[in-house]
């Protein structure tokens, strides 16, 4: 994203939760296909398929992954999609 | 079953199977352990009459004790204890009917004795969900591991119920690699 030079006072969130970054953590699991994975992604965010197979090699090999962020209702509804489509998935913030 | 094979193109395409009388019987009855699974436990959470009253239903905030219910209705957080709660009274309710629905295609699309199954893309992406659920309580009730040889010794009590997770295993695989294609 480009920087502006212009000067912008900081706008303080008094709630604390609209600027919060969470993000939507998908974990390793004996059970669930690599390519049942990835397709889950490709579907249910949009990804790409290079982008999705990356996501579903971390889970793999690493244990998990962030496979989406942002506030704490889009994270909550992501989380509840994947556990429709079966994957172990858990929100935490960033 | 050998697969799942393409028909027509665009609206009209459909993934075609052909299911054996025995393999129609064991998927049946493993969605039917399901179902039946998540409708104890909807039924041990009996309807409030403020959530009847306003439409907005409140599930139970403590997971399952049942460890295949545990793995199909997972907690929200790992180290947050109250938000795993708080959330899942929220969206339990919506998950276990959103499983139920996808179980309910299967059923109504996989011949009772066995035959020709045609599935729409949407149908597809239930027969998916279901297929992973199954596999999901059969994995977990197995205790399937990552590294789980392909046969077991035949004294092992699981060496009969591996073979279906193994045929449940190849069924979505082939279901998922002709619905990508699909698009």
């Amino acid at each position: 994203m480009p920087s502006s030079t212009r000067k912008v006072d900081p706008v303080i969130d008094e709630s604390g939760t609209a600027q919060t970054p969470w993000q939507a953590i998908v974990w390793n699991d004996p059970v669930n296909l690599m390519s049942y994975v990835t397709y889950v992604l490709q579907k249910l965010f949009g990804y790409p398929e290079p982008k999705a197979t990356a996501l579903m090699l971390d889970v793999h090999h690493k244990g998990k992954a962030a496979v989406s962020s942002g506030d704490k209702e889009k994270i909550e509804t992501d989380v509840a999609k994947l556990h429709a489509a079966g994957l172990w998935a858990t929100m935490q913030r960033t | 079953m050998n697969g799942w094979k393409r028909s027509g193109r665009g609206a009209k395409a459909r993934l075609v199977a052909t299911m054996e009388v025995q393999e129609a019987a064991v998927l049946r009855g493993l969605i039917g352990e399901v179902r039946q699974m998540l409708a104890a436990r909807t039924a041990e959470n009996p309807a409030d009459e403020l959530g009847e009253l306003t439409g907005m239903r409140i599930g139970p905030s403590a997971g399952p004790e049942d460890r295949v219910l545990a793995r199909l209705l997972p907690d929200f957080s790992r180290d947050d204890a109250n938000l795993s709660a708080a959330l899942r009274s929220l969206h339990e309710p919506a998950l276990i009917e959103a499983k139920e629905a996808a179980s309910a295609v299967v059923l109504e699309t996989l011949p009772e004795h066995g035959g020709r199954v045609e599935l729409t893309v949407e149908q597809a992406d239930a027969w998916l969900a279901a297929l992973n659920d199954v596999r999901l309580a059969l994995g977990t009730a197995l205790d399937v591991t990552e590294d789980l040889p392909e046969e077991l010794p035949p004294d092992d009590a699981r060496s009969a119920h591996l073979g279906v997770y193994q045929w449940l295993t190849f069924v979505q695989d082939a279901l998922v690699q002709s619905r990508m294609q699909l698009r």
